[in-house]
C-alpha cells in the first residue's frame, strides 16, 4: 500500500500556497505509507537554465563547495539552494551534461535525483509529514506538484527506493501498487543500456517510460504502451513540466480520487487527502476510469 | 437528536456510542458532521436507528450494518456497507469500489454511480444504483438483487451464482457464465417492489430493464470450460 497526492493549480493566485496545500494532503496519507516519502514541485524556472536536484547521504556534505567546483568547471555562475539532505543547483542549460558528470563523479555519497527547467525532487526515509517539514515543503511555491508516501512491498526501505523517480527532464513518476514482471522487464531494459540502482519495481516503470520516450513516444503514448507491457497493479501519477498525468491499470485495485474546481485539479489515493482543500465541498469529485490516460496541463 | 462533529469527537467514540445502542434506546437519530473521508464511520451498528452523515465518507462506511438506516449526504469510499446483514443504506452521491460486497441482507440505494466490483460476492443483499456501475460488478454473486438504472462496466456477473441482475442501460460486456435471461411477469413484479422500496415507484418503467443471471455452466468442473475457470 502507498499513498499518492497531486495538485495542479489553475489559479496563479494560489501558487504561493502550493507547498502548504501539498503538505496538508501528504500528511493525511501517512497511514498509507509511513516508511518514506518524496515529492516533486514545479516552481520557477527559465529557458536558459536547468535545475539539478542532488541528494547527499552524508549530512555534512558541503554543497556550496560543490557549487564552486561546478562553477569553475563550466566557467559560469551556479546557484545552489540547500534544503536538508538535498540541494538544487541551477546551471546554464548548455552546461547541464558537464555539471551532471562532475556531480556524479564527486563521490558515492552524492546522487542526482532529477533535473529540469522547473522540477525539484525531494525524498527521504521517515514519516511523510516529517519528511515534508524537513524540506520545508510548506514554503515552496509553484504551479503543480506530486507527492508519495511509501509502504515498501517490493524492495528495501531506502531513500533510493522512495518515490518520485525521475523519468526524464522535468518528468517524474510515483506509483501505488506492485508490478509482477519488473525483474524480466529490468533485464530487457538493461540490455537496451538503461541502468538501475535498486531492486525497486517503480524504478523499472520509470526506466520503461524513459526508454519509450527515447524511442520517440510522447509521455501519453509511453503510458498507453505501459498498459500492455507492465503486468501488475498500479496507479501511476506522472509529473510533467506543465502538469500531471494519471493512469490506473485495467483492474484498478489501487484507489484514486480526483477533484476539480475553477482553481485546481487535485489527485488523492483517498478522499481524505482532498478533504482539506479550499472549496472541496463544491468540487467535482470522481474516480478516474481504469486503463485510461488522463492529463491536466497548463497551456 | 445527538449531533457528533468528527472534528471534535474521535470517530471511535462515535462508533462505540452506536455499538452500545439497544432496542428501545431513547436516541433514534444521529447526525454526523465533518466526516472528511474518515474510514469505518457507523460500521457495526446493530440497532433500529437512523445515522445521517453530512459529507463524504471514507472506506467501509456502514460496514456490517444490522437494522440501522444510514444516510450519507455525500459520496462513500471503498467497501460501502460491506457484509451488511439488514437495514438500509442510502448514499446521495457516488460509491467507490466494492459497494455492498458480501452483503447478506438489507438494501443499499446509491443515487450516483458505483465504481468497480459493486455487489461482489453478494449473498442476499439488494443494491439499487441510479447511475452506472464499474467493471466486475456482481462477480461471484450468490444471492440478492442488483438493479442498475444506467450502464455497467466490463464483465458483469462474472462467475455468478444465483443472484439476479436487472440493468436498464447497456452492460459493456458480460463475464464468464453470465447470460441475459427473459424478463417474465414475476420478474417485473419483483423489480417493481424493489424499485418501490428504493423510493423510485412510478419514476422508472420496469419494462425497460433486461435481466441477467447465471448460465450455470461453471458450477461443476467440466473439461470443455477449462479456459473459463
Amino acid at each position: 500500500m502507498c499513498g499518492i497526492v497531486g495538485l495542479f493549480l489553475k489559479s496563479k493566485e494560489l501558487e504561493p500556497q502550493l507547498g502548504s496545500m501539498m503538505l496538508g494532503m501528504l500528511a493525511t496519507m501517512c497511514d498509507r505509507g509511513p516508511d518514506s516519502a518524496g515529492f516533486a514541485v514545479y516552481g520557477a524556472g527559465d529557458q536558459g537554465h536547468v535545475k539539478i536536484t542532488v541528494r547527499a547521504t552524508n549530512p555534512d556534505f558541503d554543497f556550496a563547495e560543490l557549487a564552486t567546483q561546478i562553477s569553475d568547471e563550466i566557467c559560469a555562475p551556479v546557484e545552489v539552494a540547500v534544503r536538508d539532505t538535498h540541494a538544487v543547483f541551477t546551471v546554464p542549460a548548455k552546461s547541464e551534461r558537464a555539471a551532471r558528470d562532475l556531480i556524479e563523479a564527486t563521490s558515492d555519497d552524492v546522487k542526482v535525483v532529477g533535473a529540469g527547467k522547473r522540477m525539484e525532487i525531494y525524498k527521504e526515509v521517515g514519516r511523510p509529514d516529517s519528511v515534508g517539514m524537513r524540506f520545508h515543503l510548506e514554503q515552496m511555491a509553484g504551479s503543480h506538484g506530486i507527492a508519495h508516501t511509501r509502504m515498501a512491498t517490493e524492495s528495501a526501505v531506502t531513500t533510493n527506493g522512495a518515490h518520485p523517480f525521475s523519468t526524464g527532464r522535468d518528468q517524474c513518476l510515483v506509483h501505488n501498487g506492485s508490478l509482477s514482471n519488473h525483474n524480466s522487464l529490468r533485464r530487457e531494459l538493461e540490455r537496451k543500456g538503461l541502468k538501475f540502482e535498486t531492486e525497486n519495481d517503480t524504478e523499472v516503470a520509470a526506466g520503461y517510460l524513459t526508454w519509450r520516450i527515447s524511442e520517440g513516444d510522447s509521455l501519453g503514448q509511453a503510458l498507453e504502451h505501459s498498459l500492455s507491457d507492465l503486468d501488475g497493479f498500479y496507479t501511476f501519477v506522472v509529473g510533467t513540466e506543465d502538469g500531471f498525468g494519471v493512469l490506473r491499470d485495467p483492474i484498478a485495485c489501487k484507489p484514486a480520487v480526483m477533484a476539480e474546481t475553477d482553481d485546481y485539479v487535485a489527485f488523492g489515493s483517498e478522499y481524505r487527502a482532498l478533504a482539506g482543500l479550499p472549496g472541496i465541498e463544491n468540487a467535482r469529485v470522481w474516480e478516474p476510469t481504469p486503463a485510461t490516460v488522463y492529463f491536466w496541463e497548463r497551456h | 437528536m445527538p449531533t457528533i462533529d468528527l472534528e471534535v469527537t474521535p470517530l471511535r467514540e462515535l462508533n462505540e456510542m452506536l455499538h452500545k445502542l439497544s432496542e428501545g434506546s431513547n436516541d433514534t437519530h444521529f447526525r454526523v458532521l465533518n466526516p472528511r473521508g474518515r474510514h469505518a464511520i457507523a460500521a457495526g451498528v446493530d440497532a433500529p436507528v437512523t445515522v445521517e452523515i453530512d459529507g463524504n465518507a471514507g472506506y467501509y462506511c456502514a460496514g456490517m450494518n444490522q437494522q440501522a438506516n444510514i444516510v450519507v449526504n455525500g459520496s462513500a469510499g471503498v467497501g460501502l456497507a460491506e457484509n451488511m446483514m439488514s437495514g438500509r443504506v442510502h448514499v446521495k452521491g457516488d460509491a467507490s469500489a466494492s459497494a455492498g460486497a458480501t452483503g447478506c441482507g438489507g438494501l443499499i440505494v446509491i443515487d450516483g454511480n458505483a465504481s468497480s466490483r459493486c455487489f461482489i460476492s453478494a449473498r442476499g443483499i439488494d443494491v439499487v444504483v441510479k447511475g452506472s456501475v464499474g467493471h466486475m460488478s456482481a462477480f461471484m454473486a450468490q444471492a440478492g438483487r442488483l438493479v442498475v438504472l444506467g450502464d455497467t462496466g466490463d464483465a458483469l456477473g462474472d462467475s455468478i451464482y444465483e443472484a439476479r441482475l436487472f440493468v436498464r442501460g447497456e452492460p459493456k460486456s458480460l463475464g464468464a457464465d453470465c447470460i441475459e435471461k427473459p424478463v417474465r411477469d414475476e420478474h417485473k413484479c419483483e423489480l417493481g417492489k424493489l424499485l418501490e422500496d428504493a423510493g423510485l415507484a412510478g419514476d422508472v418503467d420496469v419494462s425497460e430493464f433486461r435481466r441477467y443471471g447465471s448460465a450455470r455452466k461453471l458450477y461443476n468442473f467440466h473439461m470443455d470450460n477449462l479456459e473459463a475457470y
